[in-house]
């Protein structure tokens, strides 16, 4: 009581001022801690990576000679890098569109009200999610090899005559990564769409089935295009996704057989920290990864490009 | 008439459902069997004889005792750095206006087109200055590295809309600006913290590029996502005791995913949405 009495006179507003000012310090106190882990493990590693990129440079010992562009040069010039920059481009292209959909379908039929045990099918679909890649990775060894699970459905089904070695041949392999990645985060992306199906006011559809609209009519003409935004930025999160799949394909296939599963980031693993090809040379590896980020950067710039014909030529067929 | 109608959708969706968690049964059935019994009758999944025996195998002998102490370590001591500074800044960010809040903000969303992967050579260069390597510091540190843009937005976003009055109510009662966080306005964030808690549990407990190369030279110190990787480089034959390493490392985050589901799927569709 006596304090807002005393808020009148000006030693209070002294005390207010000393009050706003302290506060002040208090919020950049407060925004510091989270800034500081940012700088020193993300902020800093894009600066410094420039110059790393520029070294002929082992890492074990502190010899670091400047060599400009070399790295760079060396790199264009390396047939396995491009082997693994297509790869990492084909598992992309592959993945996405599948994901895309298949997830969409399941979260459609999911999303309707009258399903019973949505939530459990939910939860069925979304425990590769949750579980740790690198296990999956090695447990599917098994899954995939020539007596097991797979080859014994496939052969049973009559839709392949012999066992295939899907991890030990060339052409099989990446299909086998493919598929495990897909069936590993189909339900990441359920949820977000999900999410998106859920944010669509029921009334819609009621009067759309009042109008008399089937179920794919009322799907085209409501469903789709209010959860379009949110399908943007799933395409954006599952292309960077798998762009930058590793411990998958490390752990399944380790880049076999033949490189022919060999992606930008298993490329940059072997030369930066591996003992396979002799000395590690940090720098090389360094170069590959900042010539595979301006990769994946000009990807997201076309693809920001694409959406921006695409919205403006909607905004002209609604006008 | 509509239930029967519905019949072909159940049973598609048990069936799929089915495929999806085949592996994991998969592996805890391999886990319980004799070598003899996983080369002869692999897809069985009633294991014949129960032997328990793989999981004290990859326990004492594999390591999985230590990866295990490791890996639940590190994902707490992670979890409670990343709740205090993601709070902390979101707090900050979402309830007042200082010189400088918008471009922390900008800065922060930056971060979300910045991959992580790349800079794992910096990183690995810092640790190794900062003469950390080797220890499970390094692996705490970096796992707690990063902008976490997504935690700091859903912070700010449930701040934003906290009514002014209960902190003006604390302010007026003598309490400090730490103080009126900590004990009035942190209590009842507790949906985002949950949010926070269990998504940072699932990427630290599956974290693996950056513990697998700061590990390289102190095997001791692995977490279980390494661990196995490395059970299985060292030891190909022994199929039994990989799936019974498996089943240690998933068995735990399987389990909490399905306590607090409700909270990891809330944070996800946050994330889409924002």
């Amino acid at each position: 009581m006596t304090k807002s009495t005393a808020g009148l006179s000006s030693p209070a507003t002294q005390r207010n001022i000393n009050q706003k000012k302290r506060t002040l310090w208090w919020c950049y106190l407060f925004v510091l801690p989270n800034l500081i882990f940012y700088a020193l493990f993300q902020g800093w590693p894009i600066v410094i990576n420039w110059y790393y990129s520029t070294l002929d440079w082992s890492g074990i010992s502190s010899n670091k000679t400047f060599v400009g562009l070399d790295n760079y040069r060396h790199l264009v010039a390396d047939p396995y890098f491009w082997k693994a920059f297509g790869h990492s481009f084909l598992f992309m292209v592959s993945t996405v569109p599948i994901l895309w959909l298949l997830s969409l379908l399941v979260a459609v039929v999911l999303n309707n009200p009258l399903l019973r045990l949505a939530k459990f099918y939910r939860t069925l679909f979304f425990i590769p999610v949750i579980t740790t890649t690198s296990v999956i990775g090695i447990i599917m060894v098994f899954i995939w090899s020539s007596d097991g699970p797979i080859n014994f459905l496939l052969t049973r089904l009559h839709l392949i005559e012999h066992e295939i070695n899907w991890l030990s041949e060339p052409g099989m392999a990446m299909i086998a990564v493919i598929v495990t990645y897909v069936w590993k985060n189909i339900g990441m992306n359920m949820i977000y769409w999900l999410a998106g199906l859920q944010g669509i006011p029921r009334e819609l559809y009621e009067a759309a089935r009042v109008d008399g609209a089937g179920p794919a009519r009322t799907f085209y003409s409501i469903t789709l295009p209010l959860i379009l935004p949110i399908g943007l930025v799933i395409l954006l999160l599952n292309t960077a996704g798998a762009l930058k799949v590793f411990d998958l394909v490390k752990t399944m296939t380790d880049g076999g057989p033949f490189y022919a599963t060999d992606v930008v980031s298993t490329y940059i693993y072997r030369y930066a920290f591996s003992s396979e090809m002799g000395l590690p040379s940090l720098g090389y590896a360094s170069a590959a990864g900042i010539f595979f980020a301006f990769s994946i950067i000009l990807v997201g710039l076309l693809q920001a490009l694409v959406r921006k014909l695409a919205s403006g030529r909607d905004t002209k067929g609604v006008a | 008439m509509r239930t029967l109608l519905r019949l072909p959708i159940h049973v598609l969706l048990l069936l799929f459902g089915v495929i999806w968690v085949y592996p994991f049964i998969w592996m805890v059935s391999a886990s319980l069997k004799d070598t003899n019994e996983f080369f002869t009758d692999s897809l069985n999944l009633l294991p014949a004889s129960w032997e328990w025996d793989n999981y004290k195998r990859a326990w004492d002998v594999g390591n999985f005792q230590f990866y295990f102490f490791n890996t639940v370590i590190i994902t707490i001591t992670v979890i409670i750095i990343v709740l205090f500074i993601t709070a902390t800044c979101g707090y900050a960010l979402g309830r007042y206006e200082f010189p400088g809040k918008t471009a922390i903000m900008l800065v922060l969303a930056a971060s979300m087109f910045v991959p992580l992967e790349f800079s794992v050579i910096p990183v690995f260069e810092l640790i190794k200055n900062m003469g950390l390597l080797g220890t499970r510091t390094s692996v705490i540190l970096t796992e707690a590295g990063g902008g976490h843009v997504l935690f700091v937005l859903l912070f700010v976003s449930f701040f934003r809309q906290v009514p002014k009055e209960l902190e003006e109510a604390s302010l007026i009662d003598g309490a400090g600006f730490f103080r009126t966080f900590s004990s009035v306005i942190l209590p009842i964030s507790k949906p985002v913290m949950g949010s926070v808690i269990i998504m940072q549990f699932i990427w630290t407990w599956n974290s693996f590029l950056m513990p697998l190369v700061l590990t390289l030279s102190e095997p001791r110190l692995r977490t279980l996502a390494v661990g196995l990787y490395a059970l299985r480089g060292e030891n190909i034959v022994d199929w039994t005791g990989i799936a019974a390493g498996g089943a240690i490392a998933l068995a735990p985050i399987i389990l909490i995913f399905i306590l607090l589901q409700r909270y990891f799927v809330d944070g996800m569709a946050g994330a889409v949405k924002g």
